[in-house]
């Protein structure tokens, strides 16, 4: 693999944004293709840090400052991939639901989405069922992220789960769930297509449901 | 009143409260509402509150100001409402406490994180400071900085104390257990660096609160016993994690399964043991009752 590729993707994993967005630079300049210096460059950067972050070997500040990293690569690179019709993996709205304000989580989610290759529409907090729904549709979304941190607003995830069966997104968006109260079984109960308990986990679970 | 610190050096265990945000939600309070609101609006509820934890034999109480920097109340649109609210959580509790018990006011992180420039430190310390001068003015005797993750955004809160008010400053981080068989807050701070940075800033106690249930804490505390021999320690743990059984919260210690931890906690060297989520007056009258029992055997031995 080309060595500027390797350099971007240890760049990332330090968190030196201003490093990173100069390699991609270079990158382009020695005319290696958009989508290897995302997928062998940024994302696989990112890939590296969900897994350390899963075996708590790295904190949400890691997270943080590669998500921050990836994003100033991208800066550069998204008219690159515009122009080789390189498209993300698939959009997925993410949000926390109804009467829950919590948005860290959501963020790390949203980070660890878009360092797995995904576009990612961030629907905020305090997010109604509605809401969830029309940005799917707007954005042709194929998954539906949503979160919640307290016990008493979890069961609101329900009702999004619901929303979507109920309109024309049943059986084509899928909705997943995640939050510190949120379990596998509780998912189970509410009939969302699946759980992830941590925002590294969440961005494998994404790519597993989007096939 | 001698101070709580002061208290725990000359030998004492004291007993404080439990939570105040599930035991709000059970008095009506809805999800996504602004808790702290309801020391303005529902001012006898939160009293009341106030008063079973006292009467639950608490030495000191907290007080319903946990998200009641600017920051938070900027949610509600409440964020001209800071100085007002804070003085009313203080003033409530203290009404509560009477001149024999401590108001440890709670404060409670502000959400934003300096790491990413969210936030600027100066902004930090103006919010911290404007939120306990108010408790302050209200009547608190000393601050409960609590569930804290971040160092630097946790010493910005003790400097702020320390710096504008006579308030004596606990502070307590949250902790979970992490893959390596220790513990570590979501920002990757172990116990040993959270209790030498918060100190150094002039914390007068320090501790851990929140979390996964009063067993954990144990080990928690040994490892800030390593770094810090004679500084008092506070644990407030939640009563284990909340499971939802048909919407509605469970959390799965009872008020004995806490209790039977404190002894042990005790001699890992804890001085106040109240609770957090999901703990009722029960609860506290059970740890209460078990802390009596380490005093009376204490002195036998």
């Amino acid at each position: 693999m080309s060595a500027v590729l390797e350099q971007i993707k240890e760049n990332l994993m330090k968190g030196k944004a201003n490093d990173v967005k100069a390699l991609v630079q270079q990158a382009l300049n020695e005319k290696i293709g958009a989508a290897d210096i995302l997928n062998k460059g940024l994302l696989a950067g990112m890939g590296v840090i969900g897994e350390r972050f899963k075996k708590n070997e790295v904190y949400v500040p890691e997270v943080l400052i590669a998500a921050r990293a990836m994003k100033s690569g991208m800066e550069i690179l998204k008219p690159a991939l515009a122009a080789a019709k390189v498209e993300p993996r698939g959009v997925v709205v993410i949000g926390t639901v109804k009467g829950d304000l919590h948005d860290i989580g959501k963020n790390l989610v949203g980070m660890m989405l878009e360092g797995g290759g995904f576009k990612v529409v961030d629907a905020g907090i305090n997010v109604e069922p509605a809401k969830f729904i029309e940005l799917a549709k707007q954005n042709n979304a194929s998954l539906i992220g949503a979160s919640a941190l307290l016990t008493t607003t979890m069961t609101n995830m329900k009702e999004v789960v619901d929303a979507v069966k109920a309109s024309e997104l049943a059986g084509k968006v899928k909705v997943m769930i995640g939050g510190a109260p949120v379990t596998q079984a509780f998912c189970d109960e509410i009939g969302a297509d699946g759980y992830a308990a941590d925002a590294a986990s969440a961005a494998d679970l994404a790519r597993k449901l989007a096939k | 009143m001698k101070r709580i610190s002061e208290r725990i050096k000359a030998g004492e265990l004291l007993l404080s409260d439990g939570a105040w945000g599930t035991f709000l939600q059970k008095k009506g309070l809805k999800p996504g509402e602004c808790p702290e609101l309801w020391c303005v609006e529902r001012r006898a509820d939160v009293l009341d509150v106030a008063r079973r934890y006292v009467a639950a034999g608490c030495d000191m109480i907290e007080t319903n100001s946990f998200g009641g920097t600017r920051f938070k109340l900027d949610f509600f649109g409440l964020q001209d409402r800071v100085a007002e609210i804070n003085r009313a959580a203080a003033a409530i509790s203290r009404e509560a406490a009477g001149t024999d018990r401590h108001v440890i006011a709670s404060v409670g992180p502000t959400g934003k994180m300096l790491l990413m420039g969210d936030v600027t430190e100066a902004e930090l310390f103006e919010a911290f400071r404007e939120q306990v001068v108010a408790l302050e003015a209200g009547g608190a005797d000393g601050v409960c900085i609590e569930t804290m993750s971040a160092i630097d955004e946790a010493c910005l809160a003790v400097r702020a104390a320390k710096a504008h008010t006579r308030l004596e400053i606990l502070c307590t981080f949250t902790f979970q257990h992490t893959a390596d068989g220790g513990y570590h807050t979501m920002m990757g701070t172990s116990p040993a660096e959270a209790v030498a940075a918060v100190l150094e800033a002039g914390a007068d106690v320090v501790g851990a609160n929140c979390g996964q249930g009063m067993e954990q804490m144990i080990d928690i505390v040994r490892e800030m016993r390593k770094v810090a021999a004679h500084v008092p320690i506070m644990v407030q743990a939640n009563a284990g994690l909340p499971r939802n059984v048909n919407g509605v919260d469970v959390f799965p210690e009872t008020p004995e399964m806490t209790a039977h931890w404190v002894p042990a906690a005790v001699r890992a060297g804890v001085g106040i043991v109240g609770g957090c989520c999901g703990t009722t007056p029960e609860h506290i009258a059970a740890i209460g009752k078990a802390l009596n029992q380490q005093k009376a055997a204490g002195k036998k031995s």
